[in-house]
């Protein structure tokens, strides 16, 4: 009998199994420990982390060994658990200036306070295979003990744009009160027009590789705004949070985070005086890719409120927000996969009636 | 899976669907936003028609769940699967004894009756989307009832190929009053939605939008009075049951242009071969 659906049940089992085995791949190779995913592929736990939302190491290094180190399915994976766990409470808007900074870079200002600190960056590397990689190398024979400097927590280290605010040359931020409510995506679904709030938690959340390309459109003339980046920092801040019975904010957590803010052309008119815009990215962990193309979307997106023709779909808030999300991507792409038989079947009975009225003839 | 709420998701979130459920069935055909969640299956996969059986589910339930009509294709397996797990209530193939009928893509052959709830899998929820794809826009359109585009648009395929081309989520207007996209079910099945005992309720996960058809409403698939609305039909019968009259899959079953034509409807199909409906030939 040609009835080719039955035994989905068996079939899905089996497919499960056969994952299961695919992921462990050859047994004489040692399996993969989180602590290793967490340690050595660490820029793929943070943007696990970034794009799915939670900041916990573990569950997305596990995440990445489940997904077979698809980063897209380990960011859906966490998410998955996310949406499943309680809200209980709103942290206090970190104060990234306060940050034990890792890594801090200005393309804006030659020397600044607090100076220029590389870090750990791959952007003076000479892409070339380090074939010295591939065996295990002993511990403890690498250079970083001689004179690469720790975290610099006693340093005073401004943030830039607070240094332009100062002199008015750039945009102020508006001040979100403690009551500020933020909007959050994950609770409520998204309309347009969207609040910045919103929006960038949207960015944060979207796909690297989308928001990439369409902060590249921006600078290839798709919405253009000019960027400077005024400012890229990477390292630790704390999460506080003041819980109602108590009163005060206690902290509860350090996270990693890259924050970069791009000062962007200027706005003015004959009654305002000019000023430098911004635009703002933060990802959790290294990811300053992401933070760097988010903060240059950010920008584009602002043009309604900075009185921009929105010429290039880079700056309409709509195509950019509805289509970022990584997760609902995959899930509408992929989807075709499953079975369309009634609807194609229909359109197939059309296709030949209307093939029928030109004179020709096919199978009924 | 003890550690899951019954049927996974949390009270808060069910009560926050249901409300949107309410609110979609006090006014039939109109998109409700609702605040859907990441599902542990993909976007695409039916993760609306999930949150909306999930939040109206109860233990006493039967859940039915087709795909392309059919109970066994794989993603009403897994659904079916997933519900069986996180609730524990029975399940059916049969259309009649279901209370709960979860489907992607078809209605039943069987009539619906009173009390049974049907939830759709709903890809794009936006009747007007491929006319324009801003949803700021749609919004006003539905709200100034403004759906000239949509006869043009069905005027248009008149004029190119003497009749409308539009074969599935064929439009229609609900209650008299708004323009809805019915799922991706084929114009075959869109008499059923009109006054249905059953309640129908139209899940859209990625798209993040509820809406509803009460029990026996007004849907009226659009027309003109010189091109009336018509379903497709088949010049054969069902190849396994001989059924007139019902939607039919076509199978290839070799490379000579032999062609099988079956029930989409699987339950209906088998049932009538076991009441030895045997095909005409």
């Amino acid at each position: 009998m040609y009835v080719a659906v039955k035994g989905g049940e068996r079939a899905i089992d089996q497919a499960h199994r056969l994952l299961a085995e695919e992921r462990r791949g050859d047994p004489s190779v040692p399996e993969l420990s989180l602590a290793q995913i967490e340690q050595q592929l660490a820029l793929a736990v943070d943007r696990v982390m970034t794009e799915g939302s939670l900041y916990d190491r573990p569950l997305a290094a596990l995440a990445v060994k489940q997904a077979r180190g698809d980063l897209v399915e380990a960011i859906f994976l966490l998410r998955a658990y996310r949406t499943t766990l309680p809200r209980l409470g709103v942290s206090r808007p970190l104060d990234t200036g306060a940050m034990v900074v890792h890594r801090r870079v200005s393309a804006i200002f030659k020397d600044l306070p607090g100076g220029q600190i590389l870090g750990p960056t791959f952007d003076y590397t000479h892409r070339l295979l380090d074939f010295g990689l591939a065996e295990p190398c002993t511990p403890g024979s690498s250079a970083t003990d001689e004179g690469a400097a720790g975290p610099e927590a006693d340093a005073s280290l401004p943030r830039v744009m607070d240094l332009l605010d100062r002199e008015g040359l750039i945009e102020s931020e508006p001040a979100v009160g403690d009551d500020g409510r933020v909007g959050d995506l994950t609770r409520e679904p998204l309309s347009f027009p969207a609040g910045r709030d919103v929006r960038l938690q949207n960015l944060a959340r979207g796909d690297e590789g989308f928001l990439l390309a369409m902060g590249y459109a921006t600078q290839r003339g798709y919405g253009r705004n000019h960027p400077f980046a005024g400012e890229i920092r990477q390292g630790e801040v704390s999460v506080s949070l003041t819980p109602e019975e108590l009163g005060f904010s206690v902290e509860i957590a350090t996270i990693t985070v890259t924050e970069c803010q791009m000062v962007n052309q200027f706005n003015g008119s004959a009654s305002m005086p000019a000023q430098f815009t911004r635009g703002y990215g933060l990802a959790f962990g290294s990811a300053e890719r992401k933070a760097m193309a988010m903060a240059l979307v950010d920008r584009a997106l602002r043009g309604r409120e900075l009185g921009e023709e929105a010429t290039s779909p880079t700056q309409d808030e709509e195509f950019v927000l509805s289509h970022s999300d990584s997760v609902e991507a995959s899930g509408f792409v992929q989807h075709l996969k499953l079975p369309h038989y009634v609807d194609f079947q229909s359109e197939l009975v059309l296709v030949r009636d209307l093939r029928a009225a030109h004179g020709v003839t096919t199978p009924r | 899976m003890s550690r899951y709420n019954f049927a996974y998701l949390d009270e808060q979130t069910k009560r926050m669907i249901r409300r949107a459920i309410l609110k979609a069935v006090a006014v039939p055909g109109y998109q409700v936003p609702f605040g859907s969640r990441e599902m542990p299956l993909s976007y695409g996969w039916g993760t609306g028609g999930v949150q909306v059986t999930a939040s109206v589910i109860g233990p006493t339930d039967v859940l039915k769940v087709i795909d392309q009509g059919a109970d066994d294709t794989t993603n009403a397996v897994s659904i079916r699967k997933f519900f069986a797990r996180t609730t524990g209530v029975a399940t059916t193939t049969r259309t009649e004894e279901a209370t709960l009928i979860q489907t992607r893509h078809r209605i039943p052959e069987t009539p619906l009756a009173p009390g049974q709830i049907v939830v759709f899998q709903v890809p794009i929820p936006e009747p007007l989307r491929w006319l324009e794809p801003r949803e700021a826009e749609t919004r006003k359109m539905h709200a100034l009832e403004e759906y000239g585009v949509m006869y043009v648009r069905l005027y248009e395929d008149i004029t190119r190929h003497g009749r409308v081309a539009q074969t599935y989520e064929y439009p229609v207007i609900v209650n008299g009053r708004y323009l809805m996209r019915p799922s991706p079910i084929p114009k075959f099945d869109n008499p059923k939605l009109d006054r249905s005992p059953a309640l129908m309720l139209f899940g859209a996960g990625r798209e993040k939008r509820i809406y509803a058809v009460p029990p026996w409403t007004s849907v009226k698939s659009l027309d003109f009075d010189d091109h009336p609305f018509e379903v497709e039909h088949w010049d054969r019968p069902c190849d396994l049951c001989g059924a007139r009259g019902a939607f039919l899959d076509e199978l290839i079953v070799d490379d000579k242009g032999g062609r099988l034509f079956i029930c989409s409807d699987t339950d209906f199909c088998a049932r009538r071969q076991a009441a030895g409906d045997e095909p005409a030939t």
